[in-house]
């Protein structure tokens, strides 16, 4: 077990000054998410412009993991296309469950690779991604891990 | 409390940890230190050895049978409960319910005796710092009746207000149910003045002893509750057992909750009629392995002395308390002055969920999370904390082992 492995410098950074935090008060799509066994939460404001994800912030408490993982994401899929972001959530997705992904493709994200070695943590990596879903959907009802 | 006159010699805890096979683990290349013991305690090769030998050479069920294992295991099943009424000084084995454990025993006496209690506009009262499982069964019946919860507030030290209780007692309060022991800050709550209190308004007094009975020495009619509840697997039993004491005058005037086998004298479809005390409340076939462990375990407390085991815990929980103190940007979550042997913490700039996956790392097994009492972390401002909760085989160079670990999961994450 390589701590590591887990806490990469990318993703110790990002938990340490995380990227687009805050709120988009002309947000399009808005949603939250829970893990309700560590008690964190998420609120993410997305705008979409058309197909385009033209700018998201993410506020709330959470792990080094799971703020990591939401300012990565926020990074990687700014000014992306919905169908982008949806391919990015399945490389990411299926690296963190060990489904097998291509890590050399997603850029930055790979740092996330670590977090498929520590199942308790895998949650805390994924919240993020699925209130992004949950968002993109229109979905009003909160996302939770459980 | 129960006057114990024990010689204080301190307890051998090299000895009581050959007791105990799983610290023999080792977890990520490191020795096992185990600090979630308010979570669920080990079990000591004496509990183990029990349960299994009961399984092996003398299961069956339980006041059926004439055959002879139905009459052993009626035996350990009933001198079981014996040990019980002992362990805590009930009056009678009459007052001794076995049930899963102290979630199922708050349930069992918000649904039967509350119900019959509790009418619209009645008050429950609860504290702040109390386990999910002492809040959400009341409001459960606050909903079905139409009564009240009203909130015992506490200080920011996790100390329950007295004034403010005595003050929330009122004409419709009927009943107060609380912690003795807080498991999310270690508050010990001084138990016979509260239960005085409401006892001099008629009013039913319930007590959460899950967090207590593995640390305190409890003596039920010196408290003078109606009811206290505790679950074995906090004190080095197995899981799936635990206790409901209640008073028998109480007990005797509730209706049955779960209907089944055990709990009748006598069934015809024109109606049935109800089981003596305790059995009326004990339908179905019982948690007869689990009762024999919770005797072993018993044995295994009372044999280690309470008394020592207090001055022992009381001994890590001060050295927990310096040591993690002297962390910078550690803050102790729940600072009362009488506490159980627990600390509860936040680390500014470092998540708790992280210090648990660094601590693991080196072997070290804390709680992270809201403890199931999300209003005590709401009060605090906190949406979780780091928890080290110490039992009667910890010692002085694992809290340091903690300490050590903190230091470094600090440095390498803030």
């Amino acid at each position: 077990m390589d701590l590591r492995e887990l806490y990469r410098d990318v993703i110790v950074d990002h938990n340490r000054s995380p990227r687009n935090r805050g709120r988009l008060p002309r947000a399009t799509h808005h949603a939250e998410g829970n893990n309700p066994l560590c008690g964190d939460r998420l609120l993410l404001d997305v705008d979409v412009d058309g197909d385009v994800i033209r700018d998201l912030r993410f506020e709330g408490s959470g792990c080094a993991i799971s703020t990591a993982s939401a300012s990565l994401m926020s990074e990687a899929v700014k000014g992306r296309s919905r169908t982008e972001a949806a391919a990015l959530f399945d490389a990411v997705h299926g690296m963190l469950t060990g489904a097998g992904g291509a890590p050399e493709r997603l850029g930055k994200l790979a740092a996330l690779a670590g977090v498929a070695e520590f199942p308790a943590r895998v949650k805390c990596a994924t919240l993020a991604w699925h209130t992004l879903n949950a968002a993109l959907a229109g979905s009003a009802r909160p996302v939770t891990t459980e | 409390m129960a006057a114990v006159r024990e010689p204080l010699s301190p307890l051998d805890v090299a000895r009581i940890r050959a007791d105990f096979p799983v610290l023999l683990r080792r977890i990520n290349g490191h020795p096992l230190v185990y600090l979630d013991n308010a979570a669920s305690a080990q079990q000591p090769a004496a509990v183990i050895d029990a349960v299994a030998e009961y399984a092996r050479g003398h299961h069956a069920n339980v006041h059926r049978g004439v055959h002879t294992l139905s009459q052993e295991a009626t035996a350990l099943y009933e001198g079981a409960r014996e040990k019980a009424r002992h362990f805590v000084n009930a009056a009678s084995t009459a007052e001794i319910v076995f049930v899963r454990g102290t979630t199922e025993a708050i349930n069992l006496v918000a649904q039967s005796h509350g119900r019959a209690r509790i009418a619209a506009g009645d008050e429950i009262v609860v504290s702040q710092l109390e386990h999910h499982s002492n809040i959400v069964p009341w409001q459960l019946l606050a909903a079905q009746t139409g009564a009240r919860l009203s909130v015992v507030p506490i200080d920011r030290r996790g100390v329950v207000d007295y004034d403010a209780y005595r003050r929330l007692l009122g004409p419709r309060t009927r009943i107060v149910a609380l912690a003795h022991v807080s498991n999310a800050l270690g508050t010990v709550l001084p138990l016979a003045e509260y239960v005085g209190a409401a006892r001099e308004r008629g009013i039913t007094t319930v007590v959460d002893g899950a967090q207590a009975v593995p640390h305190l020495p409890v003596d039920v009619q010196e408290l003078g509750c109606d009811f206290y509840a505790f679950s074995a697997h906090k004190m080095y039993g197995p899981t799936g057992i635990g206790v409901l004491y209640g008073r028998e005058a109480v007990l005797a005037a509730m209706p049955p909750w779960q209907g089944g086998g055990d709990m009748i004298l006598t069934v015809s479809f024109q109606g049935s009629t109800w089981n003596h005390l305790p059995h009326r409340f004990e339908a179905g076939t019982p948690n007869v392995g689990g009762a024999v462990g919770l005797a072993a375990a018993i044995d295994y407390l009372e044999r280690a002395g309470r008394a020592r085991v207090a001055a022992h815990e009381q001994h890590l929980l001060d050295h927990a308390t310096a040591r993690l103190s002297a962390i910078d940007g550690l803050t102790l979550v729940g600072t009362a002055p009488v506490k159980s042997s627990l600390v509860s913490f936040a680390v500014e700039g470092v998540h708790p969920h992280d210090l648990g996956t660094v601590l693991d790392a080196r072997g070290i097994a804390v709680r992270t999370g809201h403890h199931c009492a999300m209003p005590v972390m709401e009060f605090f401002g906190v949406p979780a904390t780091t928890r080290a909760s110490f039992g009667l085989y910890n010692t002085r160079d694992e809290v340091d082992a903690l300490h050590d670990g903190l230091v470094d999961a600090i440095r390498m994450l803030r």
